[in-house]
């Protein structure tokens, strides 16, 4: 498989991103309005000025109407989408591959999800009728069978892989305490981490993403006409999307110490944006850390650390914010929270603050490209979504 | 001559101790929140089917029961599924009286005689109003015979036989009553004793053998006083008698006379006579002689292994909470979704009958059945395969203490069967703080759960029993 890409034909010229969290008195429409209207801001046009849009939410709408009522958009193409929790990201490409035709010239990519209305703990969703037959295994005990398979491959003793967990989920928050828009602001100590309550396997509660609400918009243009809207856009180098056929849930040789579906969506973002050293090339990523041992495993299969390495390349700090590559610096899934529709777009977000110096205490010194990565499913049977961004 | 051509037993996993539940000796068996009659049934007659000889073929089924999962919608219909018997069967459903078991196995024998043969499964799941002698003295289990003889040498011939109906008041349950009652004991054994010995005499009459000729006498029934007054006058000396499992299992309702008689028939030899009287709404009795056939005919299984491997410290609460009586704050989840009848259709050898498919192109097994091969990619090119019985494995396995459960944690396990194929799976009748990687297991037959009224029955993998 190879995708052609779109390197450098088109640019991001403006987002919005609302603050994550239980946003008890904003419904999904107020949560929209206030995301695209600070995209709007943000590229200095008018509603006027977009010619279609690209909604990603799970489960807060259907169709185009859970964003043209609330907008009022006057009789425009509003394209609804859903990918799992890649949701937020497939809005992005499908938006930036629309321009990149000649279709349209101005068009906005836009995610949103409404959690907390439903009361219940963790995700939920809705499946269509079935048979009865499926394992009803919730995401934190799929995603917690990484841990000690990972473990037992790579001789990882128990402990210091909760140790790595831990260093994951502190990283994180403590990234998420330097930023005013996620879900949770403040550092949690080690031994809080630690000992929090199990959820699944060895996850604590403290292992887990946050479930919030949130909404996250960009708005996209040809890379010719981005100076027309912002003296800075940033430009999109590759976007390469995965689903794979559920191999790993069905093929003995699976070992759930990574995803295949990662590995080739990687591959093929690399190809398209000329990376041959993402370990190097890479400045900073956000990825989908939806539990701790996901963003291990995802450390390996992205090319930053090598087979069996990034337990102890997190260990030694090269993930962290003041290292030599900065994973998660807006706080991540974990702490900035995971409205499901948003997610991807909210790393893009960050992408945006950061390679425009705008990230303030969090600012990573001169990146030059950025990765968003985005996951959804489970492990041995997901959907995988990676971009590569650059000035 | 007809008679018993298979026979197989099932004990749940779960005791329950009386003293947990306010006195008395003993332990009761207690099916797990993921089981019921049908599919205790299921696992009693897989163990009937599995070595059956090519020359009985299985043409009907009959359940009995007197807590049948679905008052409207033939459970027969469910242990047909399960056991992969063919559709063409005739199927009954059998209940109203714990006489019904040995009944069915009665009428059964009758059906063999005209050249049927019959799977017949027994079972109960015996709740009783909370601090009462039912609750505490009954028991969950289930018992199948496969009941034959044209073509095919029986383990134990039927050799004679007697019955009696009678109109009394002894249990009752009617719809809207949530758990039977019954007359005053002394009133029973009033009416009871002497119908039984009488019942008794013209049963070993038509078998043309005296009550010292029995081996072992199984005595079962709804009224344990019924029997003080039985042994002399019908010439029984105790050592005949069966254990009736009161202190291991409880008496399993429509179960219970088979369960007793297939315990009898694990230890028998040939020659032995074995009469089993069942005393509830009147009397059965049968006789049997085992023939030479039994020691190539018994289950994998035996009532007493079954007993004997057990987890028995089930708390009352639990159990109350398992059996609908005792309300529980749910888990903040949502509650599962109905399974949709068109899907469970589709899917019926796969969710009842647990065939997956192997490639005839790599030679794959795809679990559930795959039109396109997840190894070769080869489309419409497979052929179906049963693994109920299949040697397996944890892979990896989890604690999902955030799932919807009547039992948290859910283990959710990663199952590699020997002969390929993985499928995800929770785990059953198993202790969290002993699984393990590489645990052998085996398939269950379970009802996951009940939405809408619709009970949702599933594979699932225990350690093995």
């Amino acid at each position: 498989m190879a995708s052609k890409g779109i390197c450098d034909r088109v640019a991001i010229v403006g987002m919005g991103c609302t603050k994550f969290g239980e946003h008890w008195n904003r419904s999904a429409s107020d949560l929209l309005v206030d995301a695209v209207q600070e995209a709007y801001g943000s590229a200095g046009i008018e509603p006027d000025n977009v010619d279609a849009y690209w909604l990603g939410t799970t489960g807060s709408g259907i169709s185009g109407l859970t964003l043209s009522e609330p907008l009022k958009i006057q009789y425009k193409p509003v394209t609804r989408l859903e990918n799992m929790c890649a949701t937020g990201s497939e809005a992005i490409r499908n938006a930036a591959y629309a321009v990149a035709s000649g279709a349209y010239d101005l068009v906005m990519a836009v995610g949103v999800e409404k959690l907390k209305d439903s009361g219940f703990s963790g995700l939920t969703g809705s499946a269509p009728p079935g048979d009865g037959t499926e394992s009803g295994m919730t995401a934190p005990a799929n995603f917690s069978l990484l841990a000690p398979a990972y473990a037992e491959k790579y001789g990882v003793d128990l402990e210091t892989m909760r140790d790595v967990l831990t260093k994951i989920a502190y990283k994180n928050h403590y990234n998420g305490a330097r930023n005013e828009k996620a879900q949770f602001q403040r550092e949690v100590p080690v031994e809080k981490i630690n000992s929090s309550p199990k959820i699944a396997g060895m996850l604590g509660i403290m292992d887990c993403s946050g479930v919030s609400d949130g909404s996250a918009a960009a708005v996209i243009c040809r890379a010719e006409d981005a100076h027309k809207y912002n003296d800075n856009p940033i430009f999109i180098k590759a976007l390469s999307f995965v689903a794979g056929p559920s191999e790993g849930a069905k093929r003995q040789d699976y070992d759930f110490t990574t995803f295949p579906e990662v590995v080739e969506s990687a591959r093929d973002a690399y190809v398209q944006a000329g990376i041959e050293d993402p370990r190097e090339q890479i400045s900073m990523a956000e990825v989908h850390d939806c539990f701790t041992p996901t963003e291990l495993v995802l450390m390996e299969d992205l090319g930053f650390s090598p087979r069996g390495q990034a337990w102890k390349d997190t260990m030694d700090g090269r993930f962290d914010l003041d290292g030599d590559q900065p994973v998660n610096p807006d706080g991540g899934l974990k702490s900035f929270g995971h409205p499901i529709g948003a997610s991807g777009l909210r790393m893009m977000y960050e992408m945006w603050l950061q390679l425009r110096g705008e990230a303030g205490e969090r600012q990573i010194a001169d990146p030059k490209v950025g990765l968003t990565h985005n996951l959804g499913g489970a492990p041995g049977r997901c959907v995988s979504f990676v971009s590569v961004v650059g000035l | 001559m007809s008679g018993i051509v298979r026979y197989g037993s099932y004990v749940p996993f779960n005791r329950i101790q009386r003293s947990a539940i306010g006195g008395g000796r003993g332990e009761r068996a207690a099916a797990s929140y993921d089981e019921d009659s049908a599919s205790m049934a299921v696992e009693a007659s897989r163990e009937a089917l599995r070595e059956l000889p090519e020359s009985a073929e299985v043409d009907t089924v009959a359940f009995a029961s007197t807590s049948a999962p679905y008052t409207e919608k033939l459970n027969a219909a469910t242990l047909q599924a399960a056991t992969n018997l063919p559709k063409s069967v005739t199927a009954l459903d059998l209940g109203g009286s714990t006489r019904s078991g040995l009944s069915a196995l009665l009428a059964g024998i009758d059906m063999a005689s005209a050249g049927r043969t019959v799977l017949v499964a027994a079972s109960d799941v015996v709740v009783g109003a909370p601090s009462g002698p039912r609750e505490s003295g009954g028991g969950d289990a289930a018992a199948a015979f496969v009941l034959g003889g044209n073509g095919t040498e029986p383990i134990a011939r039927l050799i004679g036989r007697a019955s009696c109906t009678e109109e009394v008041l002894d249990v009752w349950q009617s719809p809207g009553m949530p758990f039977a009652k019954q007359w005053e004991e002394r009133f029973g054994a009033s009416i009871f004793t002497p119908l039984l010995v009488e019942t008794f005499a013209r049963a070993l009459a038509d078998a043309g053998v005296a009550a010292s000729d029995l081996s072992r006498v199984v005595l079962d029934g709804t009224n344990a006083r019924v029997f003080r007054g039985f042994m002399r006058p019908a010439g029984l000396d105790p050592a005949q008698l069966a254990d009736g499992m009161a202190g291991t299992v409880g008496r399993a309702g429509a179960a219970h006379a088979g369960l007793t008689l297939a315990s009898a028939l694990d230890g028998a030899s040939a020659g032995d006579r074995i009469a089993v009287a069942c005393v509830a709404d009147g009397v059965d009795v049968a006789v049997f002689e085992v023939t030479e056939a039994i020691d190539d005919g018994r289950p994998k299984h035996s009532v007493a292994s079954w007993i004997g491997s057990k987890r028995d410290d089930l708390a009352y609460t639990t159990y109350l909470k398992w059996r609908d009586v005792l309300p529980f704050e749910p888990p903040r989840r949502p509650d599962p979704d109905r399974p949709a009848a068109p899907p469970m259709q589709r899917a019926e050898r796969w969710k009842f009958g647990f065939l997956g498919s192997r490639c005839n192109r790599c030679g794959n097994t795809n679990l559930p059945p795959q039109r396109v091969c997840v190894v070769c990619q080869a489309s419409d090119d497979s052929t179906m395969e049963p693994y109920a019985d299949s040697e397996c494995r944890i892979s990896t396995y989890t604690l999902d203490r955030l799932a919807y459960s009547l039992q948290p944690p859910v283990i959710g396990a990663v199952v590699d069967f020997d002969k390929g194929g993985r499928m995800l799976c929770q785990l059953t009748d198993v202790d969290p703080d002993k699984v393990a990687i590489g645990d052998e297991l085996e398939m269950t037959f379970r009802r996951l759960y009940t939405a809408g009224g619709v009970h949702n029955y599933f594979w699932k993998a225990r350690p093995r029993r």
